[in-house]
């Protein structure tokens, strides 16, 4: 009797105890360990970010979002801007690789010209996230299209309307951009990888423009003089393809040739596909490019595993913008990131 | 003295094809023959439209070009001035002035930016092509940090009539051609029939000799570099029209030296002194053919490189074996 009544009692005690400590935890809060480790190991560190240039869609996109996340979570965040030259590049990753910084964001001029600099990097202790064009050497991370799919995509897309008996005839045009950038050389691969299940297509020309407008303009100028009854064009970059676009255009035959492109998602882009210039827009998305490689770098710089030691890489996903879905969503401004 | 040198008197033929002229003009009639006959295509109106009108804008450059060239100077910082001054003018139009206001702007930077590498060179006495290479970057890298961030630049919405320059056609001729032809006209009358283009020859010829004969050098030397700057801009309104955008990376692309791949290639010498307006439509034309043509075969990129670059080499060793060196060009110094 005296033993349970003095259990009872102890219970009662008890359940006052937690009650109190519960109730003060319900005023106060409790402190997240996990919140707190994670602001303090992203504290101080520094990112630099390498790209082609600055002063396109593309890499000022990617830069904004990344400088809101750097600013949110106390880290540095510079860019290095080699315009446009390879040798600036190299030059700038050379002595990033003696600066130490925690993390390089870069955006490769080709597949080979960084390769062996990156493997450097990384022995050197400095993490890598590659963003949107590849290096033949894979880093912590890559993040951005996989521009094999968007190749399969444009090329789907143009034997869709060209294949036999669809469009005024089977001929179709390509318009690359630099020959040795990963944008071309693994979206050709993507283009003829279903093109050569279509055998009645036929490639026409295949030219490279140099992200020129303007070249880009002559030559379709020229390509269709040459065929009249183009039926498909397909362009490597929505900057350069408004030149494309205008040669099809200034010919009148804007109904005629079906024109595929791919970008950033920027709305001059966007704007190009409500005025028809543009029949099918392959994005990839530059603000969700951003969103990914921040959770990268976040990622990479929390964890305790050594620079090249666990490789990874995701593509993000496409959207087909066409004159039905040009919207807010799918495309962007660079002030609406800033 | 322009009188000899410019070749006013009409040369004979067995002099003609041992010029550089001649060897240019007989290869460019050659390739044109050639192309007729082998590609499909290749000789109908509509093609030899498209043809002029691709290398249109290059010509209309390398009449500026010509016109410095001539009067012994070179101009590397035409690209330059072209992107900074059309793209400063649209961004002024696209932040709510008129786009005429926008476009007068546009065309004072330019012209005071000739100004300012004439004066370099005129005043400075520095050498143009070291004067014009430093300008081009400064006249670049100031536009791209003051003026404006993004590259591309669209032509305002809104100003049908500023495409119209670009796109349509005048009797079914396309604009820039019309234009390349009015502004050859131009130049054609100015420097054959005026004392400032004999005064631009004199220059070229003899610069000792034409101070100290009464030619305002220094004035004319600010004067000839402030209107390659300004037919830089006429060139970049008509290439921004075309295209419905300017891309100022153009600065970083092979088109200055396409520019002077014109100049050489049409027999304008680099040691200044002579060249007429037909070698340059004669280099325009010809480097027309070639790129229309390759473009045509759907030749490689690389390969197409290389063509252009083993072209430009030829016109090179053809024109310091027509035009040789003496004293007066190696005391110059050579380019």
């Amino acid at each position: 009797m005296k033993l349970s009544r003095m259990m009872a009692g102890l219970a009662a005690a008890c359940m006052v105890l937690i009650g109190s400590l519960a109730a003060q935890a319900q005023d106060k809060g409790l402190e997240n360990p996990r919140s707190t480790a994670f602001y303090k190991a992203l504290d101080g560190k520094k990112v630099v970010f390498l790209p082609l240039s600055m002063g396109f869609d593309l890499t000022e996109g990617w830069a904004a979002v990344m400088r809101q996340q750097a600013k949110r979570l106390h880290y540095s965040f510079e860019i290095r801007d080699p315009a446009w030259s390879t040798d600036a590049g190299t030059r700038a990753l050379q002595s990033l690789i003696t600066e130490k910084p925690d993390l390089i964001v870069v955006h490769n001029p080709d597949i080979q010209s960084y390769a062996r600099l990156l493997a450097q990097a990384q022995a050197a202790g400095i993490k890598i996230v590659q963003i949107n064009l590849e290096s033949n050497t894979q880093t912590d991370s890559y993040v951005g299209a996989n521009w094999t799919e968007i190749g399969e995509q444009a090329a789907q897309a143009v034997v869709d309307k060209c294949g036999t008996g669809k469009g005024v005839s089977t001929k179709v045009a390509i318009d690359t951009g630099v020959p040795t950038a990963a944008s071309d050389v693994f979206q050709l691969y993507g283009i003829y990888d279903v093109l050569n299940k279509h055998p009645e297509i036929q490639v026409v020309s295949q030219q490279a423009t140099e992200y020129n407008p303007e070249k880009a303009r002559s030559i379709m100028d020229t390509v269709l003089q040459q065929h009249p009854d183009l039926c498909g064009a397909i362009g490597i970059w929505d900057n350069q393809d408004t030149g494309t676009a205008s040669a099809i255009q200034q010919a009148g035959k804007a109904s005629q040739v079906f024109l595929v492109t791919s970008g950033g998602g920027n709305k001059v882009g966007c704007d190009n596909v409500a005025k028809g210039l543009f029949n099918l827009y392959i994005s990839y998305n530059v603000p969700l490019q951003g969103e990914i490689l921040n959770a990268e770098i976040a990622r990479l710089l929390l964890s305790d595993a050594t620079a090249g030691s666990n490789k990874t890489l995701y593509f993000n996903p496409l959207t087909q913008i066409t004159k039905d879905n040009v919207n807010q969503r799918n495309c962007w401004t660079l002030d609406d990131l800033k | 003295m322009s009188e000899r040198t410019a070749g006013s008197n009409p040369p004979r033929l067995g002099q003609l094809v041992r010029s550089q002229e001649g060897i240019v003009l007989s290869v460019a009639v050659l390739a044109f023959l050639l192309f007729s006959l082998l590609l499909p295509g290749f000789f109908t109106a509509g093609n030899l439209l498209a043809l002029l009108r691709s290398v249109s804008i290059l010509g209309i450059l390398a009449l500026g070009m010509a016109l410095v060239v001539i009067a012994r100077g070179i101009d590397v910082s035409m690209i330059a001035t072209m992107v900074v001054s059309v793209s400063w003018a649209f961004v002024i139009a696209q932040s709510g002035y008129s786009l005429q206001f926008a476009l007068l702007v546009g065309a004072l930077f330019a012209f005071a930016a000739g100004i300012l590498i004439g004066a370099l060179i005129a005043f400075g006495e520095v050498p143009p092509i070291f004067a014009t290479l430093a300008a081009g970057s400064v006249i670049y890298g100031l536009g791209r940090t003051f003026f404006f961030t993004l590259e591309m630049q669209n032509v305002p919405p809104g100003h049908d009539w500023f495409l119209l320059i670009g796109q349509s056609r005048i009797f079914g001729v396309p604009v820039t051609v019309v234009t390349f032809g009015v502004l050859c006209l131009f130049l054609h009358f100015l420097l054959s029939r005026t004392r400032f283009g004999w005064q631009t020859y004199a220059m070229g010829n003899n610069p000792g000799a034409s101070k100290i004969t009464g030619v305002p050098y220094r004035p004319m030397v600010v004067a000839l570099y402030a209107a390659s700057a300004l037919v830089a801009y006429a060139a970049g309104l008509i290439l921004a029209s075309s295209t419905s955008a300017i891309n100022a990376r153009l600065f970083n692309s092979t088109m200055i030296y396409d520019i002077l791949l014109v100049v050489v290639l049409g027999g304008v010498g680099l040691g200044g002194g002579h060249g007429k307006v037909r070698n340059v439509i004669l280099g325009t034309i010809f480097v027309g053919i070639l790129l229309n043509g390759m473009t045509i075969m759907n030749i490689d990129y690389t390969i197409q490189n290389l063509v252009k670059g083993v072209v430009l080499l030829l016109a090179i060793v053809i024109d310091s074996l027509v035009n040789p060196r003496d004293e007066q060009t190696s005391q110059q110094g050579d380019l």
